[in-house]
Formats: structure tokens, C-alpha cells, sequence
């Protein structure tokens, strides 16, 4: 105590960023504990980056080039003619235009009805949906436990009324409700979407929390806080949400997947326009004849994927942020 | 609590009357009705004003399509439009609301917009079955397979299968089930050319007779065929693990123990003992989930063209058709009140601490 008081602020705040990276180590070795969670949470990174960084990297599809209408991407073999050429002859990467080498080398995951790059679209499509699913997860977690918390703490006839209402809201079926939603809300801004999808979603959230804050309530720890007059703040912060961590990542998690199924659903009806994301590519691959032509699988495969990919990644990426803040569960 | 509290505070002087009165209000069954008849009044006034704040409205819709398909001048689409419609959407909100209301509580949904002379009830009674039988089919089947696989890996956790299994089944659980459909008809229909997925579309063939022949019900099945697929691929993935992890909790009980120390043999202690016990909850989330699959069909059918009643929905969306959006509304929402309240009853009747902790709150 009295070293820590002796430091300047500079040094404190030294200190503070040396441990850092120590922090960092320590939360990778505490989410690779859990195989799966860890593997959840490496793809879950690579999405987070192929949406942020991708686009710096790979120019946008713009022109549509009516050579290559439905190029489906390189075999294997393809690419290895491709490797051995590129070796042999010494082709630079960046020269591949002039080269004459196959158009599928240009194209890593082949193109669309319009000839245009799909790798490029996935990379340019992923921001919108990772934002608002981040940006729902958060105000939904934090609607459910500002709710759930004032619930239990204040009780009486605003819990009752409040219960009341999450027991009748849980029965709305909620994504025929949402395409209603949808056009009465101007959904081109993502906040709006984001809000109108964690209104939706209040209610189970704020009943599990509710719960978890009343039984942890009685706990003995808390009691003694109480006994011993620390304040409320210090009960809330302290006592009771460090508890309920693994609570709130859960439902942070699935506030995620959720927001992620409605807003593709919504866009895959084309009842939301948003621009270029991998939902309005399923949309357009679905209306341009992907039950039609054969040729067009990679073109709503891609988009179809990286939904799936991505929303298992956050499944299995809670598993981790469970047993991190849960050490009960914790094996070994 | 509050509501005994507020029935004890009333006056003595009503004496027999009173007493009555809580008897019948604190009754399990007559609240939870009571619920469930508000739940489904709020839901439909809900939709009912939700539904004319949409922009646009059946009129202009449909004077717009007259526009684009027949090239009439707006004045005259106008007037046919006008002429077609006999609902006035321009009498105030308050009474076009207590006339659905009046309507509604004599059992009358009111005619569709776009189909004139048709009322809302004979399309929902035209498009709900086949929600209901591939929806029910569809559930009841990946049900039944999810509780057997999970309780075969609760029992085999050794074999060399079951981290495969249980990986399947947490991959399908977390994908949504629009995807596992679109990815279904794109490889089996078209990429591999497996089923016609063209003949499939609809809920029957045209011009087949229904009735209790076996070409009607090969028929009826070989068009759900795909949709029911769907409903089993995403759904049984959380069976599977939610039986797997209950399993693994009764396996661990001291009945179980006590059961097998007594000698009984070991398909009685796994059909009477393990599996009954470790099978209620996942029943009331069985029933639960009937409710909420017959709104989440919406996507299901309009990837297949299957035509039950989320396909309806749609199309009714689009043309701003309110009566019959809010039928279908109302059907939506009284399935999942009904399956909630069956799942109550049903827990209740299964497990008897239930019954008894619910008797004394």
C-alpha cells in the first residue's frame, strides 16, 4: 500500500499498461481451457478482423464483368497449375491480370450473377452485421440487467408489474412482430434496428437476471455487506455482479446470435434495406436463380456460411467466457 | 403474494361472498386462464393499431398495383379500389377498433381485403393445417430422435461416436433454421439434383382430392417433406444435448443408485427410473416450442413455398391486408398461449411437487 502511494501518476499508469499484456496472456490461457470455446473464439477474431481490416485490404466489387459471370473458384488442381506456373515462370502475384492465368486465381471464392468478386462482397458485407449484433448485444444486456437488478432491489408492485408484463411479452411471437416492426420503423440506420431488436428481447433476459439477483440476495456474503454497511454501490458492484458475470456473457452471447437471426430473417424477406451485407447477398442470390442454376451455389453459399460460421463461433466462444467467469465450472 | 394480500385486507361484512370470491381468484387453473385471456386481448390490440401505423395502406397498395398492372390514371384505380374495399379506413382508430372488438367476441374475424367475399376465417382455416401438421410432424419426430440419441450418449460417453454426435448436435443447434433450410434445397435440390424441388413447392399437387387415400397422404408428406426436414435438422441438436445433460443428472441421483443396489434389471431402471425422470423438462420445452414454431414459420415456408400460414402472413404483409394479418395474428398468438398453458398443466401433472408448491403460493 505504501509502495503504491509513493508512485507518481506516470508510474502508476506505467505500471498499469506493463500489465497489460500480462492480462491479455492470462484471459487467452483462461479461454483456452475449453477446446471448443477457444476454437469459437479464434474464428470468432478472424471474423472480427476479415470485417474491420479485410476491407483496407481488398478493393470493393464494383464493376460488374460480364466475362465472368458465375467463375466458379479453383479446383485444387487448378491451383496447384497455378502455384507451379506462378514458381516456375515467375509470375508476380500482383501481375496475375496480365498473365493469362486462369480467371478462377483472381476470384477466390469465384463471382456473382454480375461477374463481380464474392470474396470481396463477404469482406465488405460482415461490418454491418457484427456491429449490430454488438451493438444489440449490449443494450439488451444492459436493458435485461438495469431492469432485472431495480426489480429485485426494489421489489413490490414494480416487480410484480414488470413480471406481469415479461411473462405476457415472452407469448408475443416475436419475428412475425419484428416484420411488422420493420416497416413501420425507417430501419436504414443501424441503431434503430439494434434498438427495435433489444426491445424485443427484454423480457427473457430481465427474468433470468431478476432471478439470479434475488437468490444471490440471501446469499450470506451479501448479508454480511449488508450487516456490515457498505453502501449499496459496493453491494451491487461488489457482491452481486462479479456473481453474475457469466450471467451477463451468456446473455450477452445470445443477444448476439439473436439480433444476428432476425436481422438476416428480416433482410432474406426483404423487409429491411440495408446495403450490401451478407444477408442482402442471400436475398439477391435467391432472387437472381439460385434454385435455378447450379452455378450459382458459391454465390449464396459464401453469405450462407459465414452466417452459420460466425453464429456457432459465438456459441462456442460462451462456453469459455462461462467457465471464465464461473471458476465452479472450471475442470482441471 | 399480492393478490391474497389484497383479498385479505377486504372487508369482513362480505363474509361468505368474499370468501368465495378468493377461492375462485387464488384458483391455479382460473388465474393462469385469466392470463392467458389477457395475454392474447392485449397481443391483438397490439397488432390491431401496429398494423395501421404501417406506411401505407390495403388501398393505395392495391391502387398502385392496378397502376403498374393495367396502366390505369390514378382517378380511375382510385374508384375501383374504393369500390372493392367495403372496410372504411377512414372512420376513427376508437371505432374501427371496438368494431374488430365486437366482431372478434362473436367469434367473426371479418372478409380478407384482397380476396373479397372470402372471410379471414375460411383462409385461416384453408392454410393453419398445414402449418400445423408439418410444424407438429416435423417437431414431434426430431423430439422423439433428439431423447433417444441423447440418452444412447448419456449412457455410451465413452464411445469413440459420441463426441461427433455431440458435436453435430451443438453445430445444428446454433445455426438458424432458415440457413439449414436454404442450405438444403441449394445441395439437395439443385447443386446435386437429389428431389424435384419444383414438383415439391405448394402443400399438395394441384387437382388432388383430399381424403383418407394413400395417393393423398404420400402426396401431402412427399410436399412437406422438406420443410419437416428443416423443422428436424434445427430443432434436434438442442434435444440432443438438453437430454444428454439431463440424463447425466438423474444417472446421478440416489433413486437410481438405490434402484440398481436393489437388483432391478437394467431397461427397467432406464425406461422407469432414468429416462421419465430426465424427459419432464424437456416435455414442457417441447410444448413450448410448438407455439413458437408455428410464428417462426414464416421463413421456413416462404424458402419452400410451402403454403401454410407463415406464407400467408407474408403475402398478407405486403398487400396491407389488416383483417386478415390480424387473424393470422390472432392465431399465432393464441398457439403459443395454448401451449403454454398446456405446458403448465402438463408439468403440473407429471410432477406432483410441482402441483403441490403451486397449490400453497
Amino acid at each position: 500500500m505504501s509502495a503504491l502511494a509513493t508512485l507518481t501518476p506516470l508510474q502508476k499508469t506505467m505500471r498499469a499498461l506493463r500489465n497489460i499484456p500480462r492480462g491479455i496472456w492470462r484471459f487467452l490461457k483462461l479461454m483456452s481451457r475449453n477446446k471448443t470455446g477457444f476454437l469459437g473464439f479464434l474464428i470468432f477474431i478472424g471474423f472480427v478482423l476479415l470485417t474491420t481490416v479485410g476491407p483496407l485490404l481488398v478493393p470493393e466489387a464494383k464493376s460488374a464483368d460480364i466475362l465472368a459471370i458465375y467463375a466458379p473458384p479453383c479446383t485444387f488442381k487448378e491451383w496447384r497449375v497455378f502455384a507451379r506456373d506462378a514458381w516456375f515462370k515467375g509470375i508476380e502475384v500482383s501481375a496475375i491480370e496480365e498473365s493469362g492465368a486462369p480467371i478462377c486465381t483472381k476470384h477466390l471464392l469465384g463471382t456473382d450473377s454480375q461477374g463481380k468478386d464474392i470474396f470481396a462482397q463477404i469482406v465488405h458485407g460482415g461490418r454491418d452485421i457484427l456491429q449490430m449484433a454488438l451493438l444489440t448485444g449490449l443494450i439488451s444486456t444492459f436493458v435485461g440487467i438495469t431492469l432485472g437488478a431495480l426489480s429485485a432491489v426494489i421489489g413490490g408492485r414494480f416487480d410484480a408489474f414488470l413480471t406481469i408484463l415479461a411473462d405476457i411479452w415472452l407469448t408475443i411471437p416475436r419475428f412475425p412482430l419484428l416484420a411488422v416492426l420493420a416497416t413501420l420503423v425507417k430501419l436504414d440506420n443501424m441503431l434503430m434496428l439494434a434498438l427495435l431488436l433489444s426491445f424485443l428481447s427484454w423480457a427473457g433476459l430481465y427474468l433470468s437476471i431478476r432471478a439470479q439477483v434475488f437468490s444471490l440476495k440471501e446469499r450470506d456474503y451479501v448479508e454480511a455487506a449488508v450487516a456490515l454497511d457498505l453502501g449499496l454501490w459496493h453491494i451491487i458492484f461488489s457482491e452481486i455482479l462479479p456473481n453474475m458475470m457469466s450471467y451477463i456473457a451468456i446473455s450477452f452471447t445470445f443477444g448476439m446470435t439473436s439480433a444476428i437471426y432476425a436481422q438476416v430473417g428480416l433482410v432474406f424477406l426483404g423487409l429491411v434495406p440495408l446495403t450490401r451485407n451478407w444477408g442482402v447477398m442471400i436475398n439477391l442470390a435467391w432472387t437472381q436463380g439460385a434454385i435455378f442454376f447450379k452455378d450459382s451455389v458459391y454465390f449464396i453459399m459464401a453469405p450462407v456460411m459465414s452466417i452459420a460460421l460466425f453464429q456457432l463461433s459465438i456459441v462456442w466462444m460462451s462456453r469459455s467466457l462461462e467457465e471464465i467467469f464461473n471458476p465452479r465450472l472450471r475442470t482441471g | 403474494m399480492s393478490e391474497t394480500a389484497v383479498v385479505n385486507k377486504a372487508p369482513p361484512a362480505q363474509g361468505q361472498m368474499g370468501g368465495w370470491i378468493k377461492r375462485i381468484t387464488s384458483h391455479f387453473l382460473v388465474r393462469k386462464a385469466a392470463r392467458a385471456l389477457f395475454t392474447i386481448w392485449f397481443v391483438t390490440s397490439l397488432i390491431f393499431f401496429l398494423v395501421r401505423l404501417m406506411p401505407s395502406n390495403p388501398i393505395e397498395v392495391y391502387i398502385n398495383e392496378l397502376i403498374v398492372q393495367y396502366s390505369l390514371p390514378y382517378a380511375e384505380a382510385r374508384d375501383q379500389a374504393a369500390s372493392l374495399f367495403a372496410i372504411d379506413l377512414d372512420a376513427p382508430l376508437h371505432e374501427q377498433y371496438f368494431d374488430y372488438m365486437g366482431q372478434l367476441l362473436r367469434g367473426d374475424l371479418g372478409t380478407s381485403l384482397r380476396s373479397p367475399g372470402t372471410s379471414v376465417m375460411s383462409i385461416i382455416a384453408r392454410f393453419l393445417p398445414w402449418t400445423i401438421f408439418s410444424v407438429g410432424i416435423g417437431l414431434l419426430l426430431s423430439f422423439a430422435l433428439g431423447v433417444l440419441l441423447g440418452m444412447l450418449m448419456a449412457y455410451k460417453r465413452d464411445a469413440f461416436w459420441e463426441p461427433l454426435v455431440s458435436g453435430a448436435a451443438s453445430v445444428l443447434s446454433s445455426i438458424p433454421n432458415y440457413i439449414v433450410g436454404i442450405v438444403l434445397l441449394v445441395y439437395l435440390g439443385v447443386y446435386w439434383g437429389l428431389v424435384p424441388i419444383h414438383k415439391m413447392r405448394g402443400s399438395t399437387t394441384p387437382g388432388m382430392q383430399p381424403g383418407f387415400t394413400v395417393e393423398f397422404i404420400v402426396d401431402i408428406f412427399f410436399h412437406a417433406a422438406l420443410p419437416i426436414l428443416t423443422y428436424v435438422l434445427s430443432s434436434i441438436g438442442g434435444w440432443i444435448l438438453s437430454m444428454k445433460s439431463s440424463t447425466m443428472s438423474t444417472l446421478g441421483e440416489d433413486y437410481v443408485t438405490i434402484a440398481r443396489a436393489r437388483g432391478l434389471s437394467e431397461g427397467r431402471i432406464t425406461t422407469a427410473y432414468v429416462g421419465r425422470n430426465a424427459m419432464l423438462p424437456l416435455i414442457t420445452q417441447l410444448l413450448i416450442s410448438i407455439g413458437f414454431v408455428v410464428g417462426g414459420s414464416l421463413l421456413i415456408e416462404s424458402i419452400f413455398v410451402y403454403q401454410g400460414i407463415g406464407y400467408r402472413l407474408l403475402s398478407a404483409l405486403s398487400t396491407r391486408d389488416y383483417p386478415l394479418m390480424q387473424g393470422i395474428f390472432l392465431m399465432i398468438t393464441i398457439s403459443v398461449v395454448v401451449s403454454n398453458l398446456l405446458a403448465d398443466f402438463v408439468y403440473g401433472w407429471l410432477d406432483p411437487r410441482v402441483r403441490i408448491g403451486g397449490g400453497e403460493k
